[in-house]
């Protein structure tokens, strides 16, 4: 008989959260120290979702998705996870363009890039200062109708350089495209300006083995291995719980780590919402996928500092499709020094370029392994101009594309992102359809990202709160205000 | 609960939240988030703190009370004075 991975747990939960990304792990923590008895359920071996890295023989350990968050995640650690971890994150300095407008280093924050807009593209010092606090003061409720492209036509008409150095590096970090609401830039983007791009020393395997300490102790149950297959909803329009591995498990109320996509169609099933809402789950837009190469450089070779994150392209303007050609020349390479890991003394390189599912979703096996072969011979050739002879250092590599994604995290088109802005209302609206059910993760471009995620765990974990405060039995001695 | 508890109570919450600031040139009259580095993130561990330690619910539409600690208390008190200060 194979092992039974649901060994061990309660009969009955508060919460279950399906899926271990950081909204998932985050909303888990804070939903345990408010006293709730929580449940994760993951598919995949590994805890952290697109957090995530892989090790491979020779020693070689590949992180996915840490190559830099803004410094809004050293605060959102410490108050939802540990000082401990929080202290962990150190910023990245040498951070490097180089494209045919333009190649310099930044340390990528406002001081830096205004003296670069200033002095290198000649901008004047007040449209830099207003762009600016146009951006800081960007929030969720303003309008919606600027795109980001009108954004940058306001402040720097026909600069196509200008936009590219403010567009570029958000691209890759959240999918955003110059045509989407100029908010979902203007948020993220300011995070970043505010002090930096940072990483977490020790590696993602370090990061998700403390947070699962962390939740252990805060006595969250944690099962991997279990594929959740559907949300069970009664005629009222209630949870009752998940079923997973043929068994139910009842639970008050039940949070989404899946894609919302996912949430709504497949785990609960159109058929349990208002046509009306269906309607509006029909028109969201998934974010686009991406590829990755892996380069692990043998033990003991060295390379010299060449920057920590570099966005190269050949390109002769940015342009937001032709980022996401197979392709492509544009692509961001994270190096990870012996820094990154202390004590294992290891190089390794990660080449990272948006990608559309499409694109790779309808191969035969040998016209895909022929695509990716293609993929990290083209990624080898454009590194060699920043490590000359890399090739012949090269331990491990290895290559990652849409179907990889969506493989590992059930997501739709393997997004990497969650979707377009439109789907953040549904998210947020799925407990007004369903008593008890909430969705938590990457959605609506601003909720994506490490910090994106994780905070909007706690947004949720607060909602789930207040309903689980709301069902609860009254309990007399604390029965309070009248007044 | 007196004001003064309520009002030690909220500045408990604060200085869990956000442990760096120095609580103790508060001004009651001015806006929390001049005088400290808060964001919205904070207030809403705020209102989930508020929730736990006094199982008091304050909608989303009532967040702006929290504005100042003087119109906080203004808005708490009359809401939390039943309640027995358990330590
Ligand atoms: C290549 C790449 C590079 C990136 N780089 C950065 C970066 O440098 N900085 C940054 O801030 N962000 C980066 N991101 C984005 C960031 O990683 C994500 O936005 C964030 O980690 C998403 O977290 P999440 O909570 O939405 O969940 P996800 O990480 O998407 O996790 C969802 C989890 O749910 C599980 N799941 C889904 N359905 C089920 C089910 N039915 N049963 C059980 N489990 C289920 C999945 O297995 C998965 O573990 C990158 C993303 C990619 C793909």
């Amino acid at each position: 008989m194979s092992k039974d991975w649901l060994k061990g747990i309660k009969s009955a939960y508060d919460t279950i959260i399906i899926g271990s990304g950081l909204a998932g792990l985050t909303a888990a923590n804070k939903l345990a120290k408010l006293g709730h008895k929580v449940l994760i359920l993951e598919h995949h071996y590994n805890l952290g979702g697109l957090a995530t890295w892989f090790k491979r023989k020779g020693g070689h350990i590949l992180d996915i998705s840490l190559h830099g968050f803004p410094t809004g995640m050293i605060k959102t650690c410490r108050k939802y996870w540990t000082q401990e971890i929080a202290d962990s994150i150190v910023r990245l300095k040498n951070i490097r363009f180089d494209n045919p407008q333009f190649s310099f280093w930044t340390n990528f924050d406002k001081n830096d890039f205004t003296r670069l807009m200033k002095d290198r593209f000649g901008i004047v010092k007040e449209t830099i200062d207003e762009f600016f606090a146009t951006v800081r003061a960007m929030n969720f409720y303003d309008d919606l109708s600027m795109t980001t492209r009108e954004l940058f036509e306001k402040f720097f008409p026909g600069r196509t350089d200008v936009h590219r150095l403010l567009m570029e590096p958000i691209t890759y970090a959240n999918g955003s495209t110059l045509d989407d609401p100029a908010i979902t830039y203007g948020i993220v983007f300011a995070n970043f300006m505010d002090k930096g791009v940072y990483t977490f020393k020790g590696g993602t395997n370090e990061l998700i083995k403390k947070m699962k300490k962390e939740l252990l102790k805060n006595g969250v149950d944690i099962r991997t291995h279990c594929m959740v297959e559907r949300i069970v909803v009664d005629e009222d329009k209630t949870v009752q719980g998940v079923e997973v591995q043929g068994r139910m498990i009842p639970a008050k109320t039940v949070l989404s780590n899946s894609n919302i996509l996912n949430t709504v169609q497949k785990l609960v099933g159109e058929e349990q919402f208002a046509p009306e809402f269906v309607k509006e789950v029909k028109k969201v837009r998934l974010n686009d996928s991406s590829c990755q190469v892996y380069i692990g450089l043998k033990r003991g070779e060295t390379i010299d500092n060449v920057g920590d994150l570099l966005f190269t392209s050949q390109e002769k303007e940015f342009s937001s499709e032709s980022l996401l050609e197979p392709e492509t020349t544009s692509r961001t390479f994270s190096f990870y020094y012996p820094e990154t890991r202390p004590g294992l003394n290891m190089y390794s390189i990660v080449a990272s370029t948006n990608a559309r599912f499409k694109d790779w979703a309808h191969l035969t096996k040998q016209e895909y392994e022929n695509k990716k072969e293609v993929l990290i011979e083209r990624t080898l050739d454009a590194l060699e101009k920043y490590v000359p002879g890399v090739r012949k250092k090269v331990g491990h590599l290895e290559a990652s594309t849409p179907m990889t994604f969506k493989r590992y995290t059930t997501h739709p088109g393997g997004v990497s992102f969650g979707t377009k802005f439109e789907g953040l209302a549904i998210s947020k609206d799925l407990p007004r359809q369903i008593g008890g059910l909430f969705h938590a993760g990457s959605v609506g471009i601003i909720m994506s990202g490490w910090l994106g995620a994780a905070n909007y765990g706690v947004i949720v974990a607060n909602e789930v709160d207040k309903f689980l405060h709301s069902v609860r039995e009254p309990q007399p001695e604390l029965e309070t205000v009248s007044v | 609960m007196t004001r003064e508890q309520v009002r030690q109570a909220i500045l408990n919450i604060i200085s869990d939240i956000a442990p760096d600031e120095d609580l103790a040139s508060i001004k009651d009259e001015e806006k929390l988030r001049d005088q400290f580095d808060l964001d919205s993130m904070d207030f809403l561990d705020i209102v989930m703190e508020l929730r736990k330690r006094f199982n008091l619910e304050v909608p989303e539409k009532d967040y702006q009370e929290l504005v100042s600690m003087a119109s906080s208390v203004e808005y708490l008190f009359p809401r939390l004075k039943d309640n027995e200060l358990v330590s």
